[in-house]
């Protein structure tokens, strides 16, 4: 080997190194960058397996109650007696339930948070607005217990001044509860819709001589209606998965009736009877609760669907 | 003759059109009574709600509210063990959930593809937020309660909690980590950063106010409720402190619900005076979150 070929080796060891240690740097990045990554996934995974977890014990626990009761006695029942000797699991009562309350608290809740998201995009002054908007902010953060209370102690007996055969326990001071309940989820989430609304359409209807309610009715809520029926599909959700106030307010009694005056017992309220009252694991009362959770489940995850099928269409559009 | 004719018809189509303007004038001022009237309810209702409470309760705060255990003589009456429930189980519950929500939220915005395994995740944390809470309240007890023998413990609270506010703090993150610019993240990139330096240390730390005030938010949120709490420990009568995360427990809404549901009038004025306390509790956390969010926005973003 010649003296000049031995230097050059000598070099180059000489710059293999840092060069090396260089590429040991790139895949130690490369190795932390990975374990990051998948540290982070696996969390993220937390969710889905969270959701495994709920159907698999709603489903497997319910698949227990369906071999003691059949589903068409279930589906097609009309008496709910869990905790009587002669017991019956007819989900008619409770659904009927479900949706006396729901349909009273839309009723309320609709127009007056559709109402005042309209005040609040359209017509207040940015002072109003900083001073409207936190009131609507704690509507939205006070417990549910509360106004379980207020349905009870305030709106029964304000009610019974004017309905003297209301019940003490009844469905529509329940109602209005959840309509006052998810009445601010409506009117933020409305009004963020409203804001979207391109101002060049609203300028197109005043050139054309309409007035403001004729420019709100006839352009903006026309533009926005699939966000706020997303929205009032979505709190609709809520108010049928209310516990707290119908557990309260609403009676505890299932009863197949669409008279708003009387006590009725909620699906989700025949869920807290059951915990407040004795059924250990195993029985068929404990099973059932999770038929109607199932139950209650699929009815509110059909109606985020189509929530969120809604939402996506507008959000394609105002994009 | 025929002049008078197209005269008549003129003063008609007058008349009609000042009807017609008078009508638009109607109906005009009757939406924004509408309007109006739709804003002053929801005002009226909160304020009805809180002098009802505040009438029927104030004669009831008292330090042995806050300091005694419950007992059914009402004037020594208390929700000692139920306020100390809830400030564990709701502080082990965030605990749990600001690290996985804002690892999610962070994997979600900044390493988020449209492949299988990230719409499952989109999918499940929709899903999540969804569920009634009554049904977490259900899968914790057969779940963790009987499943894994955790019992009917704080823990399960705990985590139910926990995956109950989750979707609330992954929300903030992501909206958190839309708020850094591209050109930020870019910059270190062009710098020699790999994709792990850029989340720790360009969007991590512009993350901190967001995740903040969504955990104070979550924290209001898991405080107030009650209904998964009921199903996962029932309606218990405990004279004692909590000790450990696999004891039996109860929460500030339970006790208030358990007072609710006694007829007799001081147990009334007893529940809206816990329903003063706890208000008080989530008066206060949404304040500090508006409050820091302002302030730590300021900090961060200028």
């Amino acid at each position: 080997m010649k003296r000049r070929d031995r230097v050059d080796i000598e070099k180059r060891k000489k710059y293999q190194k840092p060069i090396y240690s260089y590429s040991s740097y790139i895949n130690k990045g490369k190795f932390i960058d990975n374990i990051v990554r998948y540290a982070l996934l696996g969390a993220s995974v937390s969710t889905v397996i969270a959701i495994i977890v709920i159907s698999y014990s709603l489903l497997s626990e319910s698949m227990n109650f369906f071999t003691q009761v059949s589903p068409y006695e279930f589906f097609f029942g009309t008496k709910w007696a869990a905790f009587f000797d002669d017991k019956s699991f007819g989900i008619l009562p409770l659904l009927a339930g479900t949706m006396l309350t729901t349909v009273i608290a839309l009723a309320f809740a609709i127009p007056i948070g559709i109402g005042a998201a309209i005040f609040l995009s359209e017509y207040a002054s940015p002072y109003i607005r900083k001073l409207v908007k936190p009131i609507l902010e704690i509507l939205a953060g006070i417990p549910t217990v509360v106004y379980g209370y207020f349905a009870l102690y305030f709106i029964t007996p304000n009610l019974q001044a004017f309905i003297p055969d209301l019940y003490t326990y009844n469905a529509l001071a329940a109602g209005l509860a959840i309509g006052v309940m998810i009445t601010p989820t409506i009117a933020s989430l409305s009004e963020d819709a409203f804001y979207s609304v391109p101002q060049s359409i609203k300028a197109a209807g005043y050139a054309l001589g309409a007035r403001k309610s004729q420019v709100i009715l006839g352009i903006v809520i026309p533009y926005t209606l699939s966000a706020l029926s997303a929205v009032i599909i979505l709190a609709m959700g809520r108010a049928i998965g209310e516990t707290m106030i119908v557990t309260i307010a609403a009676g505890l009694r299932p009863s197949l009736t669409l008279n708003p005056f009387e006590s009725v017992m909620t699906m989700t309220a025949a869920i807290a009877q059951a915990a407040t009252g004795d059924s250990p694991r195993g029985t068929v009362e404990y099973t059932s609760l999770f038929a109607v959770g199932v139950y209650l489940f699929a009815v509110v995850a059909v109606l985020n669907m189509i929530s969120g099928y809604l939402k996506k269409r507008w959000e394609i559009k105002y994009e | 003759m025929s002049e008078s004719i197209s005269e008549s018809k003129d003063e008609r189509e007058i008349l009609t059109s000042n009807r017609r303007k008078r009508l638009v004038r109607i109906s005009e001022f009757s939406f924004q009574a509408y309007v109006l009237i739709a804003v002053c309810i929801g005002i009226m209702i909160l304020t009805m709600l809180l002098v009802n409470v505040l009438v029927n309760g104030i004669g009831r705060v008292s330090p042995s509210l806050i300091l005694n255990y419950p007992s059914s003589n009402v004037n020594e009456a208390g929700m000692r063990q139920a306020i100390l429930g809830s400030l564990y189980t709701v502080g082990l519950a965030i605990l749990i959930a600001l690290p996985l929500g804002i690892a999610t939220g962070l994997y979600l915005h900044e390493y988020g593809s449209n492949n299988i395994i990230n719409r499952a995740i989109q999918n499940a944390l929709i899903n999540l937020a969804g569920v009634p809470s009554v049904i977490f309240g259900l899968v914790a007890l057969s779940f963790l309660s009987y499943t894994l023998a955790l019992g009917r413990s704080l823990i399960v609270g705990s985590i139910a909690l926990a995956f109950l506010v989750l979707p609330l703090i992954v929300v903030a993150t992501i909206e958190g980590a839309r708020l850094v610019p591209t050109t930020h993240r870019l910059a270190a990139y062009s710098l020699g950063a790999r994709k792990y330096q850029v989340v720790f240390k360009i969007v991590l730390p512009r993350i901190i106010p967001t995740a903040l005030t969504s955990s104070i938010l979550a924290v209001a949120r898991a405080i107030g409720e009650a209904a998964p709490i009921l199903i996962i420990s029932g309606l218990i009568f405990i004279r004692r402190d909590p000790a450990s995360i696999l004891d039996e427990f109860t929460v500030m809404p339970l006790q208030i619900f358990n007072w609710v549901s006694r007829p007799q009038r001081e147990f009334i004025e007893l529940s809206a005076a816990g329903i003063i306390v706890l208000l008080a509790i989530l008066f206060t956390l949404n304040i500090t979150a508006i409050y820091l969010r302002n302030r730590l926005q300021k900090r961060f973003i200028e």
